[in-house]
This record gives structure tokens, sequence and C-alpha cells, in this order.
């Protein structure tokens, strides 16, 4: 995040208004039993702005057809705008070609496809793949199904108590046997930050493949595929402002190219015979049936609407919210802050003494805010956190310091009913 | 929606911080262990039965206050009584948590009615029910139980938590 704050300068990003964004945003005003809503839930995810509602009500009323099939008018506009989509996806990511980018339904969707389009050709009996113990479950549950498959061997990097990943720990891990590496970006349950470049790269030295789960780390912070140099990077629409039921898997043409197609179906073919099928090529290889055309369109102007705050301004306002809410949340006592790794997204994981996190929950909802209570599908981290679940504030731009206030006023009373 | 002050009453607070019979009993002729895997929380229900009669129980674990204090308040209320009283006590707690019984419905509950205000809570009534679902199964003598099993005849489909 510090990269971001000290591009915030630059003079291409307009000044930042919290009032103006927050006016975007119709579901910020509403009332939960007559308190405002306070939404810090937003690394399960994210809300929606004006102009990406709009761009689905246009979609829907305007240019509505199957894409990819029909020579009418209709057709055509909807494969245009969903093209366009891909297009501003990878501008987004800066992928170097758009037939990088594979439309999914989100990001587990878009690891299962590389389980199974990668993992089930190039991984073998006896291969190694490496994770980490921060993965949410999406990221371990599908290379877990592939090695109990075909014989292969999960191997774990640990973390520390403050919720960093142990480097040295990880670069110990590989030997001849290691296929791939799955590591998440920006980890959900505590919102760090991993230093997924020089993972990559000590992975690529040993020709390595690695995917990125970016699902928390695109919303934050700009990402650049080409100078991470990964060879997959999953992420979904719904965290960044987008529709539910989109997300994108990018891989790297030469890689997407060897693999094998993850779901039969039409479109993904060139020609088909009941003795043989041709496959369409990437990215169409992989986007089986009728794709989410709406939900990707809706994405792309998502991609649009964030662009166009900065997201330097974006990274620079939340590290800001980050800074003043750890500050707060130290300063009470009997609370206690899981993951405060130095290199941090706005994720605050915390445990209120005496008070089980769903109690928690219950009662801030009672003050019409919305935090995060449970395990976050991330069990290892809360096993070697030795927590059976933490209550989670996670922010987003369109948060305020005001809205930190009153969930320290809200932490406050559920220890007052707990004293 | 439900004032969440109407379920954190002071009874249901106090079970929490003093939770009674909470323990393990030395020569339990049944018991069983209760899970929600959504969200962490663990029960143990040992009791002793006497002929048809529940003579002691206790329970243990960990879990949140209203899950507690369901527990501390369950072993209170089904304390002497016979299997099958018990058995028509887990199922009105149920149809009450669950919403299926409303006040009128309501005739063995008596102050287990403070957790009437779960079913306006679809991801809290889980906790409440769990102790109720684990006493079942000790009841059956079914060693191990999960709110999420589908074969349960306690399992109730509320949505995940």
């Amino acid at each position: 995040m510090t990269a971001g704050r000290t591009a915030l300068k630059s003079l291409s990003t307009p000044a930042f208004s919290l009032e103006r964004v927050r006016a975007d945003f119709p579901i910020l005003k509403l009332e939960i039993g007559g308190k405002p809503l306070v939404y810090f839930d937003n690394a399960a995810s994210s809300q929606m702005p004006q102009p990406v509602i709009d761009r689905l009500v246009r979609y829907q009323t305007t240019q509505h057809a199957n894409v990819n099939r029909g020579v009418h008018f209709l057709s055509e506009t909807a494969t245009a705008a969903y093209e366009e989509a891909r297009g501003k996806v990878q501008r987004f990511i800066n992928a170097r070609e758009d037939r990088e980018l594979v439309f999914t339904s989100g990001t587990t969707d878009a690891i299962n496809l590389v389980t199974h389009g990668y993992g089930r050709k190039f991984i073998g009996p006896g291969d190694e793949i490496i994770l980490t113990t921060l993965e949410h479950h999406s990221n371990i549950v599908p290379w877990q199904m592939l090695a109990e498959d075909k014989g292969a061997k999960l191997r774990v990097a640990p973390i520390n108590d403050a919720g960093e990943l142990l480097v040295d720990e990880y670069e110990k891990l590989f030997n001849a046997h290691t296929k791939f590496v799955a590591v998440t970006h920006v980890s959900n349950a505590l919102g760090t930050i991993n230093p997924v470049k020089r993972m990559i790269a000590f992975a690529h030295a040993r020709d390595v493949p690695v995917l990125v789960d970016g699902a928390q780390a695109v919303p934050h912070m700009a990402v650049d595929v080409q100078d991470l140099d990964c060879d997959f990077y999953a992420f979904s629409g719904h965290k960044l402002c987008g529709p539910t039921g989109i997300g994108v898997l990018y891989g790297k043409a030469a890689v997407l190219e060897r693999m094998a197609p993850f779901k039969g179906g039409g479109d993904m073919i060139l020609s088909v015979t009941f003795e043989k099928t041709t496959y369409n090529t990437i990215p169409h290889k992989f986007e089986a049936g009728t794709p989410p055309i709406a939900a990707a369109i809706g994405l792309g102007a998502a991609v649009d609407y964030i662009l166009a705050i900065g997201m330097d301004a974006i990274a620079a306002h939340e590290c800001d919210l980050l800074e003043y809410a750890t500050a707060q949340m130290n300063r009470l006592s009997g609370v206690r802050i899981v993951g405060t790794a130095a290199q941090k997204a706005a994720v605050l994981s915390f445990m209120i003494d005496g008070v089980h996190p769903h109690d928690v929950g219950t009662l801030l909802n009672q003050e019409g805010i919305a935090v995060r209570t449970g395990h976050h599908c991330a069990q290892p981290v809360m096993r070697h956190f030795r927590v059976p679940a933490t209550s989670r504030a996670s922010f987003a731009f369109y948060n305020g310091m005001a809205e930190v206030d009153a969930l320290i006023a809200g932490i406050r009373t559920v220890q007052k009913v707990f004293a | 929606m439900v004032a969440a002050n109407t379920l954190y009453q002071e009874v249901i607070l106090d079970h929490n911080r003093k939770p009674r019979n909470y323990g393990t009993l030395e020569h339990a002729s049944h018991h069983a262990e209760g899970h929600n895997p959504l969200c962490g929380d663990r029960i143990v229900v040992s009791l002793q039965l006497d002929g048809e009669r529940i003579g002691n129980l206790a329970f243990e674990g960990e879990s949140c206050a209203i899950c507690k204090a369901s527990a501390s308040m369950m072993t209170v209320n089904v304390k002497g009584k016979s299997r099958a009283e018990a058995k028509a006590l887990i199922q009105e707690f149920r149809d009450m948590a669950t919403g299926k019984l409303d006040a009128d419905g309501l005739r063995h509950i008596g102050r287990l009615a403070v957790f009437a205000g779960v079913r306006d809570l679809p991801t809290r009534v889980k906790c409440a029910i769990l102790p109720w679902h684990t006493l079942h199964a000790a009841l059956d003598s079914v060693a191990s139980t999960s709110t999420e099993a589908d074969d349960d005849p306690m399992h109730t489909s509320i949505g995940d938590a």
C-alpha cells in the first residue's frame, strides 16, 4: 500500500472526495433497524455504484441477446459489449493480450479451471503443490481434490504470529518434485499482503508455475500481471463493485494454450462430430455455454468506475482508514487485533475478550454495523491463532472515519452488554 | 427486524456467565458431542439415565453466548424428566426457535421462551438449537452429531451461518 501512497501525488488522479463517492452508492443510504448502515463486510462482497447499476439496466433494456451466435443486430451488440468488457479487464490488470482473460463465474471457478485444465494434465503421482497457511478454502480444496485424484502432495508454507508468510520456509519447500505454487495475494481473513513478486521469481527460477488468488487484492491496489510475471491470476467481480456470478482467470497465453478445456459445451468448440471435437481458441476454449454476459459487462463498468476514482487514491484512502481503525481499536482494552502484518490491506480481524464473535456480530448488527463473523473460509488461519472464529471489519474506499468511530462505539456497547 | 437485545436478556447473559451443570459426569450412561461446523460451536452433553428418567446431566464445550445459555437452561429444565418428556421439550424448543410454533402453542417451554427471539435471526437459530440437538443424540446414544448432518432427525435447513 505504501507504493500507492507515493503515487497519490500523480496529477492523473482527481482529488478523492468521500462525499461524492458515497453519493454514487444507493445502498449506503439504507438504515438498518433505524441506524445508518455501516457496511464493513467488503471482503465478502462490495456494494455496487449507480453507474454500474445503470450499465446493467442499459444492457438488459437495449442490448441483450446471446453472444457469438447470431448475425442479428442485438447479438452483435451484445458480443461487442462482452468483448469490450474483456478489454477493460485486460487493461485493468495490464495483461499483454485480451485473449489471456477468461471469464469465469468467480475466483473459485477460476481456480477450479486451473486445477482441472492445467493440474489434471500436468500434475501426477509424487508431484508436490505448494500452498500457504493464509489460503482461502477456495485455494485449498480444489488442489486437495486434485492431489487426492493424482496421488500428488500438498506442501504448506507457514506464517508467523503477525500473520506474515515465512518466505524462507516457503523457499525451503521447493524440491525436484515441486510442480506448482498457488498463493493468495492478500489474506481474506487477516489482510496480510504476501510478497508475491518475490515468491513468483523464486518459483520461476525452478521452472514452477504460479497461480495468484487476487480476489482480495484487486479491490485495494493496482495489480500488473506482467510486472508480477504470474502464470495465473484469479479474481471476482462482486468484490470489485461489480455483479456476482462473474470472475476472471488471467493466464499467460502460452500456458492457456497448453491446457485442456475444463467444461465441455457450446461456444468452446470449432467443430463437433461424434468421433472428434476440435476446441476453440483461447479464451473461448474455456467459456463453454452461454457466459454471464450482463455480469461481464457490469464488471467492465465497475473497472471503469474504479479507474476513474483512481487505484492510487483508493489505496491511499483505505490506508488512512486502516491506520485510524487500528489505532482506535488498540486503545480499547479487552480487544485484540488478529493479524498485524507490516504489509496489510484494509482488513481488521479482532477478538473481544469473553465474547464469541457471533455474539459480537449480532450485537453490532443491532447498531447497523455489518461485519463478518466466523472462520472466513480460512480454517487453517483460525487454527494458527487458536481461535474458532474472529470478527472481521473489512473496508472499502467508500467507508469513512465516522463509520470507524461507529464501530468502536459498537464494540464498547458489546462490552457493556457482556460486562 | 428483532432487536438483538430482546435476545440478549439478563437471564441469557447470566447463564452464559455462570453456566449451570457445566462439566462432565463421572458415570454417564449416555453422552454425545454436538458440533456446528459453520461457526465452530462444540458442545458435549453427558447424562445419567435412571430407568427412563434423567437422573443427572452436564454439558461442556466452547460456544457463543446463545449456545452456552441454551445448554445451561436446557440442563436445568430436563433434569428429572423422563426420556419422553425430554424429547417432547426438545421438539417444542426446536419448533419455537425455527418459528414453527408461536407463543400460544408453547406448552412446556416456560422460561426457555427467552430464546424465541432467535427465530428472527436465521444465522443464530442453530446456535440455540445445538445443545438440544446434542441432548437428542445422547438420549439415542449417538456418539456425535452435527447441525449439518442430513440424516439427523433434528436436522433443520435454515441456511448457512
